[in-house]
């Protein structure tokens, strides 16, 4: 195949199956008619979502062999329970991040709401009432995060800055030191409760119900499908009749009332409302989306993504706290995969770039320098 | 984005002309709104409670607000090439560590060279930074994001539960934050000294004036010859060392150093920078403005306490002030292409 340098037309249609085939046609044919990226089944099948499912998959299996006391309901339950909070605010996230924007302020308006919840409950008001109050100001803190965003057009990650500190400090003002733990014992013996004998928690239903929601919204509706041109181009959008600022806006009041209710989780798994509850989780929410997959430049990335992504990383970090190692420690891990699933994309387009560059110089020795280095140009892949 | 406002005034009038005068460009310095509320502060406080200015008041005011100054002027450096460092409180918690395991581990070594280890820690953390964001091409967000992590793991895992104390450090070491010279702890002269290097670098020199260009437009600067990597990765491991620096100052100042040291700090160093007029999608902002901003946030706190208003409205007024910041930066902004527009419509 070296030598081979016969400039023939390349042939249409499904006649080009075998791996030789493509590869002669590849080289034969002017790098702009290759197709760019998989079609079909293979596109699934051997995507960024489902390396993250294949990963998650081999990876529970491993420790269900390897450690002991991995594949046990008390393990699954400890470990649900721990990553529903993430798991949770990283629905709304993804759509926000795939708009190319992001919302810092999230593990401050659970932190808000946590404390409002234990003011109003120690106030005497009925826990239906309190909980309405919680939710509804998650909407609140979120619309006023898009209002900001969308409607002003102040740059997001300034805005959610400022409201992350903003949100905290409310939730201080509303609580102060206090803390705040007795709430129905029914109510929170609930919220940590298993479904029978299999470990999984109740919850898991509820949030089912969240990632579904966010799932058919992001993949399924004009809304969702809008928001990926809205990522690679908010002209663009604009111009395909895309409403950029409304789109923007509801995303905010999602990420709000999603968080509000990640908080209203945390009070009362933990059975305690304090001003500092979910510290430094936007950090954590973030990571897990990048790593499931969504493209911080905006317009890539899914929810399946997204959910394996979340679960990975719990799922590692539980294992290695079954295995002794200390929790603070684990964050490396995090970080590790963090940057790996960032580079590792970026080196390998790299490597292949300058594979076929080679392969370009070998198999066309006729075409002078000046074509081979033009093709070499645009074989590289274009980032955004 | 203009950098028009970030030069000095009489700059500034060459460039615009007769159009404007020394007052019009005084007006839209970007430093201005951050150091008004600054005075503002001081004074009203100072009306409140004339405790507040006493030599004792002003020496916490200028320690408390010393580190976060430092963060904030390296944070300014690489905010200005459109990029972002999270992980500045890791590699502050990781130098700080390392230099009260120096002094514990090695009797009767010379301050000095503890501030080089240090600052040298910090040069090598931040270049891992900058060759990951340049070489791999990978947004700084995520790459800082995960050396966040990485340097907070490695930080925990050194440490584990073991802490150093003031005790533990020489008293020559200790007292760089007691002693002062007419009325300024050394430290922060040690600070000043440092932003008026890099306020110099970066508004003297070719390659600092390069960073405004870089974060301006990426682009237009690769084409333009500035080798773009080359710069940001400076930046990057500018910001590295002053971090480190940072940190050897935190342990002198502190108390105790350990595993959490410098947790959370990254996000109100950003918020320091951005309150000072650093804009953060790049391009404009000056380090003078940064260290003002990182100044009033401290100042806020210290002004709280001395006036008696409850404490927890701290961080409350913390977001306000941020939100307020971003707002105003997108009001001078506007103004700018405004004044820009008309101005080339008159030379057409």
């Amino acid at each position: 195949m070296s030598n081979h340098t016969k400039q023939s037309p390349a042939p249409a249609g499904p006649d080009r199956i075998t791996a030789l085939d493509t590869r002669l046609i590849s080289t034969d044919k002017t790098l702009a008619s290759v197709p760019k990226g998989r079609t079909g089944a293979a596109r699934v099948l051997l995507g960024r979502d489902a390396i993250m499912i294949y990963a998650l998959i081999v990876f529970v299996l491993y420790a269900s062999i390897a450690i002991p006391r991995f594949a046990t309901p008390v393990t699954v339950g400890f470990l649900l329970l721990d990553v529903i909070p993430v798991l949770l605010i990283a629905m709304p996230m993804t759509l926000v991040i795939i708009t190319g924007e992001i919302d810092l302020s999230v593990a401050s308006i659970a932190g808000l709401t946590s404390a409002l919840m234990g003011v109003l409950w120690a106030a005497g008001l009925p826990i239906e009432v309190v909980l309405v109050v919680c939710v509804v100001a998650g909407v609140a803190a979120g619309a006023f995060n898009g209002f900001l965003i969308a409607v002003v057009g102040l740059p997001s990650l300034a805005v959610t800055i400022g409201t992350l500190a903003l949100y905290r400090g409310l939730a201080l003002v509303v609580i102060g030191d206090n803390a705040i733990a007795n709430f129905p014992p029914e109510l929170t013996a609930f919220f940590t409760s298993k479904l029978g004998g299999t470990g999984i928690p109740t919850m898991m239903i509820p949030v089912a119900v969240v990632a579904l929601f966010f799932g058919v919204l992001l993949h399924l509706t004009p809304f969702g499908r809008g928001l990926y041109a809205l990522g690679f181009s908010t002209e663009a959008a604009t111009f395909v009749g895309i409403r950029v600022a409304r789109a923007k806006f509801w995303l905010y009041v999602g990420t709000g009332t999603v968080s509000a209710l990640a908080g209203i989780f945390w009070t009362l798994r933990y059975s305690s409302a304090r001003s500092d509850n979910a510290t430094g989780l936007e950090l954590t929410v973030i990571a897990a989306v990048l790593l499931g997959g969504v493209s911080i430049f905006g317009g890539k990335g899914s929810i399946p993504g997204v959910i394996a992504g979340v679960l990975l990383i719990g799922t590692i970090n539980f294992s290695l706290r079954l295995e002794r190692i200390s929790d603070v420690v684990l964050i490396i891990v995090t970080g590790t995969l963090l940057i790996a699933s960032v580079v590792t994309p970026n080196v390998y387009a790299a490597i292949k770039a300058w594979r076929q560059s080679r392969r370009l110089h070998n198999t066309l020795p006729q075409v002078p320098a000046s074509g081979a280095t033009n093709a070499t140009a645009s074989g590289v892949p274009e980032r955004k | 984005m203009t950098i028009a406002p970030t030069v000095p005034p009489g700059q500034s009038e060459r460039t615009d002309g007769a159009r404007s005068g020394r007052l019009g460009a005084l007006l839209r310095l970007r430093e201005l709104p951050v150091t008004l509320a600054l005075i503002a502060l001081v004074v009203i406080t100072t009306i409140a409670n004339p405790l507040f200015l006493s030599p004792q008041g002003m020496k916490d005011l200028l320690l408390n607000a010393t580190i976060v100054m430092i963060l904030a002027v390296g944070q300014a450096l690489v905010i200005i090439t459109r990029n972002v460092d999270l992980s500045v409180g890791s590699i502050l918690g990781l130098v700080a560590f390392g230099t009260g395991t120096l002094f514990a581990n090695v009797p009767g070594i010379p301050i000095v060279v503890v501030f080089v280890v240090g600052m040298l820690l910090g040069a090598f953390l931040g270049a891992i930074n900058g060759i990951l964001v340049t070489v791999a091409k990978v947004p700084a967000l995520v790459i800082t994001l995960g050396t966040l992590y990485i340097y907070r793991g490695i930080n925990n895992s050194w440490a584990g539960g073991t802490q150093y104390f003031a005790g533990d450090r020489p008293e020559a070491f200790g007292s760089l934050s007691v002693d002062t010279v007419f009325g300024f702890p050394l430290i922060t002269l040690i600070a000043v000294v440092v932003i008026a290097i890099v306020a110099i670098y970066l508004n003297g020199v070719r390659a600092g004036r390069d960073l405004y260009a870089i974060g301006s437009d990426p682009d237009a600067a690769l084409l333009f010859g500035i080798p773009v990597s080359r710069r940001v990765l400076l930046a990057f491991l500018f910001n590295g060392v002053l971090a480190g620096l940072a940190g050897v100052l935190y342990a002198s100042r502190f108390n105790s150093v350990g595993a959490t040291t410098g947790t959370g700090l990254e996000l109100s160093v950003v918020a320091a920078a951005v309150v000072g007029g650093v804009a953060i999608s790049g391009g404009s902002g000056s380090v003078v403005g940064a260290a003002i901003g990182a100044l009033l946030l401290t100042t806020i706190t210290s002004a709280l306490t001395a006036v008696r208003v409850d404490k927890f409205w701290q961080q409350a007024i913390v977001g306000m002030l941020i939100l307020s910041a971003v707002i105003i930066d997108r009001i001078a902004s506007v103004r700018t292409a405004r004044k820009l527009r008309i101005s080339e419509a008159r030379d057409v």
